[in-house]
């Protein structure tokens, strides 16, 4: 059918190229595990306080975006903690970026979107809302403030109750 | 096919789609200059300007407007030049052009009374006023009234002609339009059976997950809807523009066919971030999508080569001359190179988009407009400009106004975009987010300041551009006064089309394969969504945080 050497050889160049591509995003994703967000709508934690520590270094945080802030707005940590999100929306679909990690998600009203960051680097962490969500969204932001690891142990924010934001949404 | 030339009558029907996509633009790039200008905190606050606004018009009359009518007018012209045969029915194309410019009156007022600020992509439970939502319906029906036209065309020609081979224009437009009935099936059906009942009050409640992947069923493939009538031009037209020929007929059939059957099982790589959808499945796009990359890269082969036998047959000679010997001072040519040049970068960053979890660091930041502007705003645009400059004077029989002014026009857009696009490249990689008025963003980091800045000055040396382009054309359209005989440009290959498997011919089989793969991608994903994601979700006003009860 391919009569050209040239045509051939930029077929086959092609395809190997981006089996090659495919292969490092898959090592990336099983070998690195670098995953993309994944559904979880049935999360018993989601009616618990806005900050747990579930293990030593294990924090579950259950967010709720909405019309234009994100709920909790800063979430503290000690440096070193692992931190898994639970992302819901109140209202509208927003965006969910933390900056200088790879937490990147979609709110959409009615589904839970779940991720997962370590923080090793003790500082702030810029949260924004990349997805249009109307009039303020431009002012929607939010923060992870991880704290230098202290002798006596982190300290716990006061958690904050999301059972009423999320009531809503029970099936 | 000389003695098959337009006549007035048909003439008279692309013009009319040509003065829809020239307003259009006139008012898309005004917009896009001021967002670029808002988001570097180069604009004051002004009571008559409203960003989102502002970048709803944008979306919608830059990607669908512009791109559709100019797709309608151009394809309309290559698959009657190629088959070298009267169109079907002028009323048909009549009848297409009013639905389509009805849906844009009516899109266009809901935007302008503000009633409509949710971006093109108008994501539920966002609403709009209805008109919105029947504008786009009407926008999308009348393009398959058009695109109707053209494959009856088509069927009357094989019927005249057995056993022929399908010209290669004809054979990639027909394919264009083939994909957009495939695609638009999935927006249909969200604006129809979602998104309309509840913008009218007839349900309250819609499922926002469920409309975003509708959506992105459509999303993906529309991109491809933009591109495809660039690559017929890049192929069919642009050989002959550069004094050569195409190198493979059969392999540009080959890219064809692979992006008619790969393009639309992939569309949920637009959604990697998203609930609702199984890891497993989004992998499975990503893979797709992958596929879908080799048709471009084999274009990118082949018309790279087309280019190099141009440049030799002109005289050059070594590695590097050849590319010298190309005629760069015709608008036409240069400017429809200078976007492949363009695609090249946009084709790079979309595979960094498609690449799973890499797209973690860019997903709904500024890189996204950044790629975007060098594909359907630069590699599509910027094709459809150059092709107006032989475009409308055929279309006039007068002289194209000014050639000085088209190509400043040409060169200024492609210097403007590769600094736009590094600016919002950049920054997105910062973590500038997209579609967000940062000038007035109390969180506005200051190292994204020079990349911010950096947007601003391509946005305005594109918006230069596209001001040389409307007056260009205006002048060609209006006032130009020297007869011109101009042919429609159409290349011959060096490998020829009777080397193509005749199995490319067989358009049942190929629309046989999408379906298959796309119910195989597309079952599981729908599957999910339906499982998981409930109707509950009440309407909200952009302006407001309490919902439509």
């Amino acid at each position: 059918m391919v009569k050209d050497p040239f045509e051939r050889t930029a077929i086959f160049g092609a395809g190997l190229l981006m089996t090659a591509f495919f292969v490092a995003i898959v090592i990336g994703a099983f070998g690195l595990g670098i995953r993309v967000p994944t559904c979880v709508t049935d999360i018993p934690p989601f009616d618990q306080p806005a900050v747990v520590e579930v293990a030593p270094g294990q924090y579950v945080v259950n967010v709720v975006a909405q019309m234009w802030l994100f709920n909790p707005r800063e979430i503290r940590i000690p440096a070193g903690s692992t931190v898994t999100f639970n992302l819901t929306s109140k209202d509208v679909q927003h965006g969910f970026k933390i900056l200088n990690t790879n937490v990147n998600m979609m709110a959409v009203p009615g589904v839970v979107n779940r991720a997962q960051a370590r923080f090793d680097q003790p500082g702030e962490y810029l949260i924004v809302c990349h997805e249009y969500c109307g009039l303020g969204h431009h002012a929607m932001s939010a923060k992870v403030i991880v704290e230098p690891r202290t002798a006596e142990g982190p300290s716990l924010p006061t958690p904050r109750a999301m059972a009423s934001a999320l009531a809503c949404w029970a099936r | 096919m000389g003695a098959l030339a337009m006549p007035e009558s048909e003439k008279r029907l692309i013009r009319w789609h040509l003065y829809i996509a020239y307003i259009a633009i006139a008012v898309g790039i005004f917009f896009g200059l001021l967002q670029a200008l808002s988001r570097a905190k180069l604009l004051p606050p002004m009571p008559w300007y409203d960003y989102y606004q502002g970048l709803t018009f944008h979306g919608v009359l830059n990607a669908l407007v512009w791109t559709t009518f100019n797709i309608v007018a151009l394809l309309t012209v290559a698959v009657r030049a190629s088959l070298g045969r009267p169109l079907y029915s002028l009323a048909l194309g009549w009848t297409g052009f009013g639905l389509m410019t009805v849906g844009v009156a009516a899109a266009g007022y809901a935007i302008l009374t503000r009633q409509a600020n949710v971006l093109y992509t108008f994501y539920p439970p966002l609403m709009a006023h209805p008109a919105f939502y029947l504008g786009a319906t009407l926008l999308i029906v009348g393009s398959w009234v058009s695109g109707a036209n053209l494959i009856l065309t088509y069927v009357a020609w094989r019927r005249e002609n057995p056993g022929q081979r399908t010209p290669l224009m004809a054979f990639g437009s027909i394919v264009v339009f083939v994909l957009w009935y495939i695609a638009t099936l999935g927006v249909a059906i969200e604006v129809l059976f979602l998104l309309l009942p509840w913008s009218l009050g007839l349900v309250k409640q819609t499922n926002p997950m469920l409309a975003r992947t509708l959506f992105w069923y459509f999303g993906h493939p529309l991109v491809y809807f933009w591109l495809l009538p660039a690559y017929v031009v890049w192929y069919t037209m642009v050989p002959r523009l550069a004094g050569g020929k195409l190198y493979s007929d059969p392999m540009a059939r080959l890219a064809f066919l692979m992006l008619l059957i790969f393009s639309t099982p992939i569309g949920v790589h637009h959604q990697y971030t998203d609930p609702a959808i199984g890891q497993e499945w989004k992998l499975l796009h990503a893979f797709g999508t992958f596929l879908v990359t080799i048709p471009s890269l084999l274009t990118a082969f082949n018309l790279m080569a087309s280019l190099e036998y141009a440049g030799r047959q002109r005289g050059g000679r070594g590695w590097i001359d050849w590319i010298f010997r190309l005629p760069w001072d015709e608008p036409a040519f240069a400017g429809a190179t200078l976007s492949m040049i363009a695609f090249v970068f946009g084709g790079i960053s979309g595979i960094v988009n498609a690449s799973y979890n890499v797209n973690l660091v860019v997903h709904n930041t500024s890189w996204v407009p950044g790629h975007l502007h060098l594909t359907v705003g630069t590699a599509v645009t910027l094709t459809f400009m150059a092709m107006a400059t032989w475009l409308v004077p055929y279309l006039t029989g007068r002289a194209l106004w000014s050639r000085k002014v088209a190509l400043a026009n040409m060169y200024l857009w492609f210097i403007g975009v590769l600094i736009f696009a590094v600016g919002m490249m950049r920054g997105g990689l910062e973590g500038e987010p997209r579609r967000t008025n940062l000038g007035f963003s109390p969180y506005l980091l200051p190292e994204w300041m020079p990349f911010l800045i950096m947007a601003a000055v391509g946005g305005a040396l594109m918006f230069i551009a596209g001001v040389l382009f409307l007056l260009n054309m205006a002048m060609t359209l209006w006032f130009s006064r020297q007869p011109a005989r101009v042919e429609v440009p159409m290349a011959e290959a060096l490998h020829t089309a009777a080397d193509a498997p005749i199995a490319f011919e067989r358009w049942r089989v190929w629309l046989a394969v999408a379906a298959v793969l796309i119910v195989i991608s597309y079952t599981p994903v729908l599957t999910q969504v339906l499982q998981t994601s409930p109707f509950s979700a009440y309407g909200f006003l952009p302006s407001n945080p309490a919902p439509i009860r």
